[in-house]
């Protein structure tokens, strides 16, 4: 192709100058990109990384010289290998778009049209631009399709969109970007939807088509680890500002910033593992049902020590959450008992009398939904306390200001609705409704998974705080390997409604672990820039060694 | 301490209400300013109609079909009564009786499409529905005609039956409504608290639905009275010699034919209360779905 | 069996259900009648003789389930029983003589006006949505938000005075017979066709443009722009495929709708459609009449209904080529 001659590094291919973009609530224009520069080469992959709210998906669609509806780029200069995207004609940028910048997006399953199918979708921008025709184009696309390692490269393009999987639909659509050969792509998000183990595949799969092909991508994420493996040079944004930027090896070995130093530290929160052998809940040989054949809970049993903190990890459909329904007796399970301080639970809830269900509390991952956006914070915390104790009035209140305190928000957020509280406070709120019952077990089910990283890291801290303070236990639900790591005592591995693996921390952590675990473990992203390439490495070779 | 803060909340909860209704109320659009009014004035006229009116509402006052005069600012009707004051009087009858109908409609529908959600899928929800889609698939009208033929033309089986009939829409929207609030994870909280049915209703159900269920409110009263309105019009709704607005454009409909525009006035006191809660909900539909569309 | 097809068979199945409890609930109306309804029927000529042959003349001694079986085993031919009207007497009046010619003027009109309402409403309401926030969108928007909320008696009478009365452009009163041409029949039933239109393209406007602005903002749209997809093509050809099942319940809604505004603008304009007819039986509390008008009403617009369902079900991708 005439383009590759093209693609010598070293030379700029867009420059943003000063990016100012606005986007419209509650009657005004805000600022939500504040001036932010970016430089990238040809061949280059630029890692955007920031939390939500950091402008970071709208940064990237102004490369490409769009603005969202409600949005609109204010201010600065996009220059785009000499052309100006600001002072190009809607039509100008609509050539350029497809064809020289292309775009991945978060939830492929969303961004496919479901009416037409892969193969159409992943050409149509080749064909519309009159790049190629249409058989060259298919047998590209096909090309694409093997080389991003799709399953059935020659037939998987005539299936429609809600015929493939997840990680399956994002490579196709890095195909589609692919299709034009662009200079630049970018990837917004695009493995934050996907399981931990899918996202491997498809993270080496991008990574390789764009060092093969030497296009230059901007890579938008949340995950520092995910950003390490495929970015030249990172770049870090916070309230649509540039915190640091800098080449990728160097900025994980020495940030500058203060703030960039508190993303990394998440990582360094390190509990150790505590044993014990006073066991307030025991599930034994428990297996759940959601009705019809099909058993989400076959046969598990799981114990957790009084003071201590069991972390139950699995992947999406491996039963975590269903084993915390059946624990709380939503599920009543179809065989097996549930024991609580040596003395068996009744199955449902309705059975179960007051004082049980005060020993048992839970906390769920998206404090939005679990707290009632009608109910002021007094009325939210102060309820179990009337209802569990029986204490109301100015006692009560007293009560809520204590715990308010434990949870280290004021008394002045007595008043306040949900709505007025930051993601983060919620979930302290929810904390404190929790506490408030005085419970002996605290179900957390992946609390922390709907926050940023920061925040993540403080709510950790507050519960391991208020597990020394009052000696409760948690049974913690994950996906987070690294939040197991940082606050476990023993660890429950689940694969699709079975205890794979379980034991103190330190054992499951360490090999030889079940081929489930090893997997589960191998494809959590790490900090080291190297980590992918071994890790692809170590499998491919195994993946001789065993046939031979 | 706690004590003084209880007060401090007191304090500030009232006035934070009164101060961001009033917030809320700069920010209305002309349209739903207008509206207010329009039903402001409406509403007092239903009020006050003995005071404002200048003659009785069926009282018989002059000849028939006099034209419009500083004594009957709108002439008078086929058997000579004073239109302007039977207008005043509409107010009262059309409106009180589609309020009152909205009113039943709603705690019928509400109790039940709220029940409904709580035991979704249980048999009294399926047969609930099953019965409301059938109801459903026969128009309002035609249904409220046929029963109005079986039951005769009494104000009681007007309400009683357009009540019932409108029931089934409110159903629809408080079940789907409570629905998706019922499987919100506060009130799973609730639940594995060991909280009652009731408190789980009234606390954590009721206030979460109440915004779609009174925009709901305004825009079920303009279809309950459009629909008594028509049906009075069609000369078996409300009956003579009460005053009622669609009753009157059929008493005087043969007017028109002549060029006279009487008949105009009571439709156009139907419209424009109709059009102005349909402003009204229309901004309040904005403000609470959040959803902005002009952008 | 191709999942489609299993759809669309379940989708019939459950209106055939519909219109058979609409048909038991449109029956038993019968069953309610309050006490003395013979005499209230039958009036002056009320004697104990006529009553007595009026009660079995209507089949009262008779059980629910025999009546019933009998009632619709004749609509399925085509018989919906004998009037009331003249009961007692020796004139036998067969509804369905007396529908017959009505139905096809209410028919008549319902069509006229749907021809006229659907492709601007839906031309309207798809120009709305594609050109949003602009002048046109906004007049539109408010001048539909006003209409919608008129009853459809105001819109007839004031068309009437102004336009009949006043402009002498058309017909004030719409009397149509079965010797009127079929020109002179569209010249007739112009102003009630061009209330109903008004009647109902407001509301089908506003739903139509709902829902291509819903449409708009999914993702694969905005995919499909990032793509370099010049808009003509986006429109045609990513979000048309999708547009068929809104679109389409939209204007069976709306039509549905056509059904009940009918009887109102018969009314009005003196048009002798079966909606002025019901209203007519409803007075003279004649059941028989008013069973049957029910009846057409309420099938009518299940079908609309159903059929709106089955075309958004064989548009539907997903159902159309399942895993």
């Amino acid at each position: 192709m005439s383009t590759e001659k093209k693609r010598t590094k070293g030379e700029i291919l867009l420059e943003m100058k000063d990016v100012r973009i606005e986007g419209f609530s509650d009657d005004k224009w805000h600022q939500i990109v504040k001036g932010v520069d970016v430089t990238l080469k040809r061949g280059e992959v630029l890692g955007l990384i920031g939390e939500s709210g950091a402008g970071k998906s709208t940064l990237g669609l102004a490369a490409m010289g769009f603005a969202r509806p409600g949005c609109r780029i204010s201010g600065g200069s996009i220059v785009f290998d000499g052309i100006d995207l600001l002072k190009s004609s809607e039509e100008d940028l609509r050539k350029l778009r497809g064809s020289r910048i292309a775009y991945v997006a978060q939830s492929a399953s969303a961004a496919f049209n479901p009416a037409h199918r892969l193969l159409d979708q992943t050409i149509e921008t080749a064909l519309d631009h009159h790049i190629l025709d249409r058989g060259k184009a298919e047998s590209d696309a096909r090309d694409l399709y093997r080389r991003l390692r799709l399953p059935n490269p020659d037939t998987i393009g005539s299936r429609y969109p809600h015929q493939v999987s997840g990680g399956q639909l994002q490579r196709a659509m890095t195909a589609m970007a692919m299709s034009c050969r662009p200079d630049l792509i970018i990837f917004d998000e695009p493995t934050t939807a996907l399981d931990v183990t899918t996202q491997v595949e498809v993270l080496a799969a991008m990574r390789d088509i764009v060092e093969q092909f030497h296009t230059a991508a901007i890579y938008i994420t949340h995950d520092l680890a995910v950003v390490a493996q495929m970015a030249h040079r990172i770049m870090v944004l916070r309230y649509g500002k540039e915190v640091e930027e800098a080449p990728t090896r160097e900025m994980l070995k020495s940030p500058r910033e203060d703030y960039t130093k508190t993303l990394w530290a998440v990582r360094k929160l390190q509990m150790h593992e505590r044993p014990s052998d006073d066991i307030v809940l025991r599930v034994h040989d428990v297996t759940a049902s959601y009705g019809g054949e099909i058993t989400v809970l076959e046969h598990v049993t799981v114990q957790v020590p009084r003071g201590r903190t069991v972390a139950v990890v699995g992947e999406s459909g491996s039963g975590k959450s269903t084993l915390a329904r059946a624990i709380t007796g939503l599920l009543p399970p179809l065989s097996g008992e549930i024991y609580f301080d040596g003395k068996p639970l009744p199955r449902t809830l309705r059975e179960r009398d007051k004082d049980m269900l005060r020993r048992t509390q839970m906390i769920y991952q998206s404090p939005d939904t679990a707290l009632n956006p009608r109910q002021r914070v007094r009325d939210v915390i102060g309820r179990p306390i009337q209802f569990y104790h029986g204490i109301s009035g100015q006692a009560c209140d007293r009560k809520v200001v204590e715990l308010l305190e434990q949870i280290e928000l004021g008394e002045s957020y007595l008043d306040r609705l949900p709505g007025e509280l930051s993601g983060g406070q919620k979930q302290r709120i929810c904390i404190a409704r929790a506490l408030a019952a005085e419970p002996e077990l605290i179900i957390c089910d992946e609390v922390t998974s709907a926050l940023d990283q920061i925040v993540q890291e403080e709510i950790l801290k507050l519960l391991m705080r208020l597990q020394e303070e009052t000696n409760v236990s948690y049974l913690f639900i994950t996906h987070d390997i690294a939040t197991v790591q940082a606050i476990a005592d023993e660890i429950v591995v689940m694969y699709q409604g079975k205890v794979v693996q379980q034991g103190p921390k330190s054992q499951v952590l360490s090999p030889p672990h079940p081929a489930y675990t090893e997997l589960l473990l191998s494809s959590v992203p790490q900090m080291d820039p190297d980590w992918l390439t071994q890790l692809l490495a170590a499998r491919s070779a195994r993946s001789t060694r065993v046939p031979a | 301490m706690t004590a003084e803060a209880g007060d401090i909340r007191a304090i500030k909860a009232r006035r934070g209400r009164i101060e961001s209704a009033w917030r809320v109320l700069k920010t209305a659009p002309f349209s739903a300013w207008l509206g207010m009014i329009i039903i402001a004035i409406y509403v007092f006229c239903a009020v006050f109609a003995p005071w404002i009116a200048p003659y009785g509402e069926a009282e018989i006052v002059g000849n028939a079909y006099q034209p419009s005069s500083a004594e009957f600012w709108l002439g008078t009707d086929q058997i000579g009564r004073d239109i302007f004051s039977r207008l005043i009087y509409g107010a009262r009858n059309t409106i009180g009786i589609a309020l009152i109908t909205t009113l039943l409609s709603f705690a019928i529908g509400g109790t039940l499409g709220v029940f409904a959600a709580i035991h979704r899928g249980g048999w009294l929800d399926q047969i609930l529905s099953r019965l409301v889609d059938a109801l459903m698939s026969i128009p309002t009208l035609i249904f409220a005609l046929m029963l109005l033929a079986v039951f005769g033309k009494y104000i009681a089986a007007l309400i009683l039956i357009l009540a019932l009939l409108d029931s089934t829409r409110v159903f629809r929207l408080a079940r789907a409504t409570a629905i998706n609030v019922v499987v919100m994870d506060y009130v799973e909280a609730a639940r594995l608290r060991g909280e009652g049915l009731g408190w789980i209703t009234m606390k954590e159900i009721v206030p979460n639905i109440m915004p779609p269920l009174v925009a709901e409110f305004g825009l079920r009263f303009c279809f309950v009275f459009l629909t008594i309105s028509s049906l009075s019009f069609l000369g078996v709704g409300i009956q003579p010699p009460t005053a009622d607005w669609g009753s009157m454009v059929a008493e005087n409909k043969s007017l028109i034919t002549y060029g006279n525009p009487t008949p105009l006035y009571p439709a156009a006191a139907i419209a424009l209360l109709t059009v102005a809660v349909n402003f009204v909900v229309d901004w309040f539909l904005h403000r609470t779905s959040g959803l902005r569309d002009e952008h | 069996m191709h999942p489609i097809v299993r759809t669309v068979l379940q989708r019939l199945g459950l209106g055939l259900l519909t219109l058979f409890i609409v048909s038991i609930v449109i029956f038993s109306a019968l069953e309610m009648l309050p006490g003395g309804f013979a005499e209230a029927i039958l009036g002056q000529s009320a004697t104990p003789e006529t009553v007595a042959a009026f009660n079995k003349e209507i089949g009262l001694d008779r059980p629910a389930i025999v009546r019933y079986v009998e009632w619709i085993g004749g609509i399925l031919q085509g018989d919906f029983g004998t009037s009331y009207a003249g009961a007692g007497g020796n004139i036998k009046r067969h509804v369905s003589d007396l529908i017959a010619p009505r139905l096809y003027n209410t028919f008549f009109l319902a069509i006229m006006a749907a021809v006229i309402a659907v492709p601007l409403a839906l031309t309207l309401g798809v120009l709305a949505a594609l050109y949003r926030n602009s002048l046109f969108d906004r007049i539109v928007n408010s001048v539909t938000l006003t209409t919608i909320a008129l009853p459809e008696f105001f819109v007839a009478y004031v068309l009437m005075f102004f336009f009949a009365i006043k402009l002498r452009w058309f017909y004030s009163l719409s009397t149509v017979s079965e010797s009127t041409t079929f020109l002179e029949h569209i010249s007739r039933a112009a102003l009630p066709a061009i209330t109903l239109t008004l009647v109902i393209i407001a509301h089908m406007m506003r739903m139509t443009r709902a829902a291509i602005i819903n449409l708009l903002a999914s993702p694969y749209i905005e995919m499909a722009q990032l793509k370099g997809i010049p808009r003509r093509r986006v429109i045609v050809h990513h979000a048309l495929p999708n547009a068929w099942a809104p679109i389409v319940t939209v204007v069976a809604f709306n039509l549905a709708y056509l059904v009940v505004g009918v009887v109102v603008v018969e009314v009005v304009f003196v048009y002798p459609g079966i909606g002025q007819m019901m209203v007519d039986a409803v007075s003279s509390r004649d059941m028989p009449v008013v069973q049957a008008c029910a009846l057409i009403f309420a099938a009518t617009y299940i079908l609309l209904n159903l059929s709106a369902d089955i075309i958004s079900i064989i548009t539907n991708p997903r159902l159309l080529h399942p895993r």
